[in-house]
């Protein structure tokens, strides 16, 4: 994709959501080798600024820097780093996982074909959306959603700064807070296992069963023209 | 944001947060907000910036720090529609900024490891 609309003016840019920083990021980037900027949020800030809840996310600027789509479910078709999602570290034994995960949502086609459409006819695209639109379909926040932010950037500091007991328990108040962001979910569960479906004792949910709960086709939401 | 001190640099929540304190108080896009003004050691009180801008402050009494988390005004993530000025590393540690990627369309995609 990049290639073929990168000459029309449009680039990607990708941003790795890890606590982990680099180290944990740079093996997926390095092996795929890509064109455009790959940058890594160790803090997640984007999170907060443009709220992100699940990964993968997209957000379209137009020329202007004006947010033309908010955070939504994307899947761009297949750009370099993207093509290692089908590589995503799932145990083998969790067949149960692999279950849900091929009754969720996900349409790389239709994506890309808003993508092209948004760099043939620019604003007049019909997926192009007004400044009130893209604020009213942004990510809810409510003042729970918001103290969550508070206590998952204030675990992330903690972690980073050696006390992850500490963190645990304001990650713990942030998963409470807000049950529907994915992000901070398996944020956490990997700092705990390695990965985001293995239960960890130190949380009370899971990947599987918190899915499960919501119905795996919730699980990226359906993305609104 | 992450903080030791109920007091925070004027220049250093602007950044972070993206709300620009003007002599009408604090404003993002078309919005502000009234806020005492900034003292004369360029800064602001916290709580008074939790209570008008609805950012819930979360302490860690262990540490000494708070985290004052983003604000509730719209009730939904975005404020504005301008885009943030986010600058992050790449892998060489390299900052990008975003506006400098104008005047191209960009389509940010966030994805992990995990």
């Amino acid at each position: 994709m990049r290639n073929e609309l990168h000459p029309r003016g449009l680039e990607i840019v990708t941003v790795a959501l890890d606590t982990a920083g680099a180290d944990a990021a740079r093996p997926w980037i390095e092996a795929a080798r890509p064109e455009h900027p790959s940058l890594i949020d160790s803090g997640h800030v984007i999170d907060e600024l443009l709220g992100v809840v699940n990964v993968p996310t997209g957000v379209w600027i137009d020329e202007g820097g004006m947010i033309v789509r908010p955070a939504e479910p994307a899947w761009p078709g297949h750009t370099p780093v993207l093509d290692m999602m089908d590589d995503l570290p799932i145990p083998p034994a969790a067949s149960a996982v692999r279950d849900e995960i091929k009754r969720m949502h996900i349409n790389p086609e239709r994506y890309l074909a808003m993508i092209q459409d948004w760099v043939a006819n620019g604003a007049a695209s019909q997926y192009a959306l007004s400044a009130e639109e893209v604020i009213a379909r942004s990510q809810p926040r409510s003042p729970d959603t918001a103290r969550a932010a508070a206590h998952f950037e204030l675990g992330q500091h903690l972690h980073r700064h050696g006390d992850h007991d500490a963190a645990v328990d304001h990650w713990r108040q942030a998963h409470r807070l807000d049950p529907a962001n994915w992000t901070y979910k398996r944020q956490a569960w990997n700092l705990e296992t390695g990965d985001t479906v293995t239960q960890s004792s130190a949380y009370e949910g899971s990947w599987l069963a918190d899915v499960q709960a919501i119905g795996a086709e919730h699980y990226y939401p359906e993305i609104q023209p | 944001m992450i903080l030791s001190s109920l007091r925070v640099e004027a220049q250093a929540f602007e950044k972070r947060t993206g709300w620009v304190l003007k002599p009408q108080g604090a404003c993002k896009g078309d919005m502000c907000v009234p806020l005492p003004d900034v003292s004369s050691d360029g800064t602001i009180d916290v709580e008074v910036l939790s209570a008008r801008l609805g950012m819930p402050l979360v302490a860690n009494s262990a540490h000494g720090l708070w985290a004052l988390g983003p604000d509730t005004v719209t009730g939904r993530a975005l404020t504005s529609a301008a885009a943030p000025d986010i600058a992050l590393p790449d892998l060489e540690g390299r900052s990008i900024r975003l506006a400098d990627l104008r005047p191209q369309k960009v389509v940010l995609v966030a994805w992990a490891s995990w």
